[in-house]
């Protein structure tokens, strides 16, 4: 049992995530909020690519055309008077289950680079039909004016509301991905990663699974989008563009990719750097830049993986090429 | 049935054709012989731009301009060939695509701090400001001048590929790597020279695109993706895959963002032909992809199986 | 003379211009340990990949059990009861070889759509797991990472995860592959012992091996079945010397 160091660190960071909203109170900074709630969200964004990625050994390169679609199925929903928290879930789920199922039918037959180049090329495809559709704001994106409503119960415009909702949506988000990752199903799911013929050869019809396990991220990703949403009460099309896609990558990565609660750490390191070095200077992008290299190069196992016996290069995955 | 704004349309698509094969070609041999995914390939198309843009404006010449942006793409291309790609051969594509990005990242920010976040405007010579009378319209010299020298640069790359012992490595490095390591190829020479190549073009491609497309930080990566559709489609490591994808493309496109909302309104009502013309053109290549990877998942003219 | 276990009937297969399988008959009887030898090139590998899926005859049929595989997708043969080995290792090398034989028995147990409860914990997978790997004699590096197993070791997995899929027949392609002598006999030993209660196609080198166990033997040369028949039959045929190069010892004596 890996808990020690690892597990310390991970539990230590959600009491941090916890406590947010009373710190942010106590020291009159309720942009600390805003900042810690824009990383659980981005979290279950990488949650659900990690399971992809870490577990399933698909590197989908247009994930984040998942969070856009969430964030503009709630966008157009408010936009025709559709507030109910609970609709608009449905119509989150619907739309990004259905979309994944056609883009993952389409690029799941091809491997390694071919399936990053069409996974890019088909969330590049929508970020351009978002930007053309000019009844939703096109280019310039479109301004939600209400907050989702969730059973008239909680109401989301109360901000420390909102952030647990997040923070429990999260922690949600985690446990469930504890239970697939260890089920049958994602034991196929990691057997197909780790070799995918030997799969084959034992009976397991493998491309249904993969399918499967690709409209799952899919609609996690569509959750955290419908969250983003609410948190910018503004969409865009910028959302879906590839490069957000990357940085989803890269917070897998920085937290350790394959390790379940990694992208949670990788996410906030990801944006608190991204605060950091922004406020430093306009031109932060030429020290991000090589960071990032420096990370692929040398940091594969991420932060989590340096934790473990065997330092930066333990948890490195040897992805499919 | 405006025949000339067909033909007009037809020429201009063989330009972005054109365009889109110089900037595959290299990406496809690079991919082809050194197994490289570039993400950056599209920032070396944007120096060849801003090089381009910058050294026609002070010196008035488009030929020295497109002799320095090739220049300038080559050597940076070089420089990071040898300091970062060569730690990236062999490393699985995940962490070639990653690294890159941050290079994208890096050179977005580079070109913003030289020339200002603003893009510049690539100033055209007389001769070529000019249109020519071609079967009774008008057409733009330059955009005529694009699908010259695109036609005769690949001309040129075939040439290569097939006649030459450089060619012929570039071929059976696409094909089969392991060999021509084993043939005694002094590798680290063959890649770095591929891969000047490869930059070469995207810095043509850059200072061609120039006058045409906005000189802006960014638009490599927006001309990337479109690279990459037209060396799925063509099938990677094909360099002639690659011109006959290109230029599918670069018609389908141009045709469909023309053309597409006429024909919508022969069967749909000008509302909802007007909404939806743009929004389909837009995705028309992508579909395509899909289609042809659908019924053939390694492209038209895989190089590799 | 009862319906064959598996038929091959007129099987072709070439590859630009090298002909890999022609024009081939084969039958395996069932409960009856078939062996295939050959010189290299002779067209074995081909073979496996025809007969489990994973290579697309130009022409020619294979039944299994009664059932028309020649076009079937390689689970799907599994789940008809035709299980295969790998001659280069594949297996699962991060997980133990508890997980991997588990794997193989969950793969048999319906559908995997399952997303909460822990497979690691399931009796049902893990029972017949144990059970496979008693028979092969692993039970006590069950909980080794296959990645840490040695190569003997590491071909016994192979063996079990075919075995937990409950087969009717077993494809075996060169089980004694990269084993020294000791190894070797420890693996025929364990064949043996599932001789009769599983039926067996052998693909071997190790002509040891292959007369320790082999009820038939059938000798292909240039992707076409020389000779078929009993031990002795194929060691005193002509044909069969001429193909291995005249070489007497190519056929009695040690093998590979």
């Amino acid at each position: 049992m890996k808990v020690n160091l690892k597990g310390g660190f991970v539990a230590a960071l959600f009491v941090a995530l916890a406590l947010v909203p009373v710190a942010a109170q106590l020291l009159d900074q309720p942009f600390y909020m805003l900042v810690a709630q824009r990383i659980m969200i981005l979290a279950i964004a990488a949650l659900s690519l990690n399971l992809l990625m870490g577990y399933g050994g698909m590197i989908s390169f247009g994930h984040a055309v998942y969070v856009g679609l969430g964030a503009y199925a709630v966008g157009i929903s408010a936009f025709y008077g559709v507030t109910n928290g609970a609709a608009q879930l449905a119509i989150v789920v619907g739309v990004s289950a259905l979309v994944a199922l056609v883009f993952g039918a389409n690029s799941l037959r091809t491997r390694g680079v071919y399936f990053i180049m069409i996974t890019l090329a088909l969330a590049q495809m929508l970020f351009f039909l978002g930007v053309s559709l000019d009844v939703f704001g096109g280019d310039d994106g479109l301004n939600i004016d209400q907050r989702s409503t969730l059973f008239g119960l909680i109401d989301l415009n109360h901000r420390p509301s909102f952030y647990y909702l997040v923070f429990f949506a999260l922690v949600t988000a985690l446990y469930l991905c504890h239970r697939l990752v260890n089920s049958r199903f994602g034991m196929v799911i990691q057997g197909a990663r780790s070799n995918e013929p030997r799969m084959q050869a034992i009976g397991f019809p493998t491309l249904r699974y993969r399918l499967t396990a690709f409209v799952i991220a899919g609609v996690m990703a569509g959750v955290a989008g419908a969250l983003l949403a609410n948190h910018t009460d503004f969409v865009s099309p910028d959302m879906m563009h590839w490069t957000h896609s990357g940085e989803l990558i890269f917070m897998v990565l920085l937290g350790g990719m394959g390790s379940l609660a990694g992208p949670v750490v990788g996410a906030a390191i990801y944006l608190l750097l991204e605060e950091l070095l922004s406020g430093w200077t306009v031109h932060w992008q030429l020290i991000f830049g090589p960071f990032l290299i420096a990370v692929v190069l040398f940091g594969r196992g991420g932060l989590l993986g340096l934790m473990e016996k065997g330092g930066p290069m333990a948890g490195r995955e040897r992805d499919d090429g | 049935m405006d025949w000339t704004l067909l033909f007009e349309q037809l020429l201009n698509g063989l330009q972005l054709g054109i365009l889109l094969f110089l900037l595959a070609a290299g990406l496809t041999v690079v991919f082809g012989v050194m197994d490289l995914m570039n993400l950056a390939h599209g920032s070396l198309y944007m120096i060849g731009a801003f090089v381009a843009a910058t050294v026609a404006i002070a010196t008035g010449s488009f030929l020295l301009a497109m002799g320095a942006a090739i220049v300038a793409a080559l050597i940076i291309g070089i420089i990071i060939e040898v300091t970062l790609l060569r730690s990236l051969y062999g490393r699985g594509h995940l962490d070639q695509v990653l690294a890159t990005f941050g290079l994208i990242l890096f050179f977005n920010e580079l070109v913003r701090v030289v020339w200002g976040p603003e893009g510049l405007e690539m100033p055209l010579p007389a001769f070529f400001d000019t249109a020519v009378t071609i079967f009774g319209f008008s057409y733009p010299v330059y955009r005529l001048g694009v699908i010259g020298v695109g036609l005769v640069t690949a001309a040129f790359l075939f040439l290569v590929v097939s006649h030459t012992r450089i060619g012929m490595l570039i071929r059976a490095g696409a094909s089969d790597r392991t060999m021509v390591g084993a043939l005694g190829v002094d590798i680290k020479l063959l890649f770095t020279l591929v891969f000047g190549l490869g930059a070469a073009l995207a810095g043509l491609a850059g200072v061609m695109a120039a006058p045409i497309l906005s000189v802006a930080i960014g638009m490599g990566e927006e001309i990337l993706i479109l690279a990459f559709v037209v060396i799925v489609i063509g099938g990677i490591g094909s360099i002639q895959g690659a011109f006959v994808a290109a230029i599918v493309i670069g018609v389908i496109d141009t045709l469909g963002r023309s053309f597409l909302d006429d024909l919508f309104k022969l069967f749909l009502p000008a509302n909802a032909a007007e909404t939806a013309a743009p929004a389909v053109a837009s995705m028309l290549i992508y579909i395509l992809m899909a289609a042809v990877l659908f019924f053939r998942p390694q492209g038209l003219f895989p190089a590799r199986t | 003379m009862a319906e064959p276990l598996l038929a091959i009937k007129g099987l072709n297969k070439h590859y630009g211009g090298v002909v890999a399988t022609q024009d081939l008959y084969l039958d395996v009887l069932a409960g009856e340990v078939h062996a295939i030898i050959g010189p290299n090139g002779a067209g074995k590998t081909t073979l496996i990949g025809e007969l489990s899926g994973t290579v697309e005859p130009d022409s020619g049929a294979i039944t299994f059990a009664g059932v028309d595989i020649t076009s079937l997708a390689a689970p799907a043969r599994s789940l008809l009861g035709m299980a295969r080995t790998f001659q280069i290792t594949s297996l699962f090398m991060e997980f133990t070889a508890l997980d991997n034989v588990a794997l193989a028995v969950q793969a048999h147990d319906g559908p995997s759509f399952g997303m909460w409860d822990a497979a690691r914990i399931d009796e049902a997978l893990r029972g017949p797991a144990r059970e496979a790997l008693q028979r092969v004699g692993l039970e006590t590096r069950a909980d080794v990472p296959a990645g840490n197993l040695s190569h003997g070791e590491h071909r016994q997995l192979e063996i079990a995860m075919a075995l937990a899929t409950q087969p009717k027949m077993l494809l075996l392609d060169e089980p004694t592959a990269g084993m020294g002598t000791e190894q070797s006999r420890r693996m025929v030993a364990l064949l043996a012992k599932l001789k009769g209660a599983v039926t067996i196609l052998l693909i071997e080198h190790d002509m040891d091996a292959v007369f320790a166990l082999a009820d038939r033997i059938t000798v292909l040369s240039y992707g076409r079945a020389i000779a078929t028949g009993r031990p002795e039959e194929i060691r005193a045929d002509a044909k069969v010397r001429e193909a291995y190069l005249g070489d007497d010892a190519g056929i009695g004596g040690g093998g590979a």
